[in-house]
């Protein structure tokens, strides 16, 4: 059958693997940026850097300090998302009476001066990170190298772990209130500023779990994240800013429709989610799974 | 004589939203377990005195004092963990939360709230919508969850803000009960209110508010002589 449309399974599947590995950081970063501006009303610019900085970390620690993969997986969001709770506290939570616009700006020159720093220390040529787990199977109709299963399982289990404490408990009832209605929310004695620091902070960790993800598989770069936050951004605009579950599969369901467009038509591999967010934009302007606002 | 200091006393209340002075002296007192209204017209600042108690409104000047603690530059989330429930005009019920989640969301504030069993017998519809999304409910349903979802919390000192308004006759004779059961209960109410005839069923005293102060106290038996005084207030 595959032969009929001219495409070897091999192809087919190795680039539906491809497609479903950046699905897995698309979801996870889209998802970190949807709760952040669920909660803070921040358009987090930062998040790309915030990435770089998990893989980064990840490298360091490894070669400063010969902590291995498995301790960064586990440090690196923590640490990382502390960083973040304490530029939540020292800048954003000043902005919040602004402008959207300032918020974002605050991050985005963020960005800008931790991609600097790190460029000036380490160069833009990248840093490898050896892969904690080589070797694959063979599934018969495709090669999975166990590492980039163990980023798509890790993706999904940490993707619905955060949609079922979002809708499902409930510490996630605070979030989904304050989030329509902060100020009532408060009134009721509920510490908003505090829920708004520590979501900023796990949003960040997030970036960061994916940048720890990513090092091995791409090599450590400086400039790594501002060049997949781009498309990320595309991501949260198809899906729509408001959603949990809509961040998740708008990420997964890109991803593969990127790894397709490789097949079937490479050359438009590169434009195809933009093309998409466009024609999202004209027909749902706030996005598939978004409710105006 | 502790049962004479009031439990909730405001001294010269002056509240702005951003340069637009609305609060100009708001003065009056609750004591412990007294139902007492704000009455006025629309526009005068009733729910402005209510979001100024709860620290939603932030730009204000003068003395709130609950209890011996004096809030006026508290932040509003721990205004409420004193005792104070509010329920706004707009009612305030989540769209993105169920019938349950909405009524669990407001965490106690004190031991001595309402046991959810005891809330579904005030609001026995409640119990039967548990799973809806909570702005499917009627407008009369969604008050009641307004109102009980501060009942749970152990709160001593109830805002209400017009719980009435435009509600169906029956709804407003079971807010009626309720708001009576809840005086037995020893809680203490400040309500705010446009229905004269509901007031009079359910109040000790009334407060008449003009122009962002209080121009008259009435009490609840004195209401009858002084009916024309006060229509000619509110305009009816
Ligand atoms: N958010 C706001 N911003 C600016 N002005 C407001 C706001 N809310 C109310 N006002 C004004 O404050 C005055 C008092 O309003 P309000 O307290 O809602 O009156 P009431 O509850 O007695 O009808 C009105 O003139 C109203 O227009
Ligand atoms: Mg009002």
């Amino acid at each position: 059958m595959f032969e009929l449309i001219g495409v070897p399974p091999q192809a087919l599947f190795g680039q539906l693997l491809l497609g479903l590995i950046n699905g897995a950081f698309y979801a996870l970063l889209s998802l970190g940026l949807a709760v952040i501006f669920g909660m803070l009303n921040v358009i987090n610019f930062a998040h790309g850097a915030q990435y770089m900085m998990g893989a980064f970390g990840a490298w360091m620690m490894l070669t400063y300090l010969g902590i291995p993969y498995w301790g960064a997986l586990l440090l690196v969001p923590i640490v990382i998302g502390a960083l973040g709770i304490l530029l939540e506290r020292l800048f954003l939570a000043r902005l919040y009476h602004l402008d959207h616009l300032y918020g974002l700006l605050l991050t985005f020159g963020l960005a800008l001066i931790f991609e600097g720093l790190f460029r000036r220390q380490y160069g833009s040529s990248g840093l490898p990170y050896t892969n904690p787990i080589p070797g694959g199977t063979n599934l018969g109709f495709m090669f999975l190298p166990w590492y980039r299963g163990w980023v798509i399982i890790v993706s999904i289990v940490v993707c619905l772990a955060t949609w079922f404490m979002i809708e499902k408990t409930k510490l996630g009832s605070y979030l989904r209130a304050a989030t329509e209605n902060p100020t009532l929310v408060r009134a009721f004695g509920i510490n908003v500023p505090r829920m708004m620091t520590l979501t900023y902070g796990f949003g960040v960790g997030l970036a960061a779990l994916a940048g720890v993800l990513a090092a091995p598989i791409y090599s450590v770069n400086p400039i790594m994240g501002s060049n997949l936050i781009i498309v990320v951004f595309a991501v949260v605009v198809i899906g729509g800013m408001g959603s949990i579950m809509g961040s998740i599969l708008t990420g997964f369901g890109l991803g593969i429709i990127e790894g397709l467009t490789k097949v079937f038509y490479p050359e438009a591999s590169n434009t195809v989610i933009f093309v998409i967010m466009a024609i999202v934009l004209m027909i749902r302007p706030a996005g598939l799974f978004g409710t105006p606002r | 004589m502790a049962e004479m200091s009031p439990l909730l006393d405001v001294r010269d209340l002056h509240a702005w939203y951003g340069e637009s002075h609305v609060l100009h002296g708001m003065t009056f007192s609750i004591r412990k377990g007294e139902v007492v209204t704000l009455l006025g017209r629309n526009g005068v600042g009733k729910t402005t005195t209510m979001r100024s108690i709860m620290g939603i409104v932030q730009k204000r000047t003068g003395s709130i004092r609950y209890g011996q603690t004096e809030t006026i530059g508290l932040p509003s989330n721990n205004i409420a963990r004193l005792g104070i429930g509010y329920c706004p005009e707009e009612r305030g019920i989540f769209a993105s939360l169920n019938v349950t989640e909405n009524l669990l969301l407001p965490p106690a504030v004190k031991s001595s709230g309402l046991s959810i069993g005891e809330v579904h017998t005030l609001f026995p519809q409640l119990k039967e919508r548990a799973r809806s999304q909570g702005t499917k409910l009627s407008g009369g349903e969604q008050q009641m969850l307004a109102i009980a979802r501060i009942l749970r919390t152990g709160a001593e000192l109830l805002l209400l803000d017009e719980p009435t308004e435009g509600l169906a006759p029956v709804i407003v004779q079971h807010i009626g009960a309720v708001i009576r059961d809840l005086k037995k209960r020893g809680l203490t109410i400040l309500l705010v209110e446009q229905n004269l005839h509901f007031a009079v069923t359910v109040a000790d005293r009334h407060y008449l508010v003009e122009h962002g102060t209080v121009v008259d106290e009435i009490e609840n038996g004195q209401l009858a002589n002084n009916r024309q005084r006060l229509e000619a207030h509110l305009g009816v």
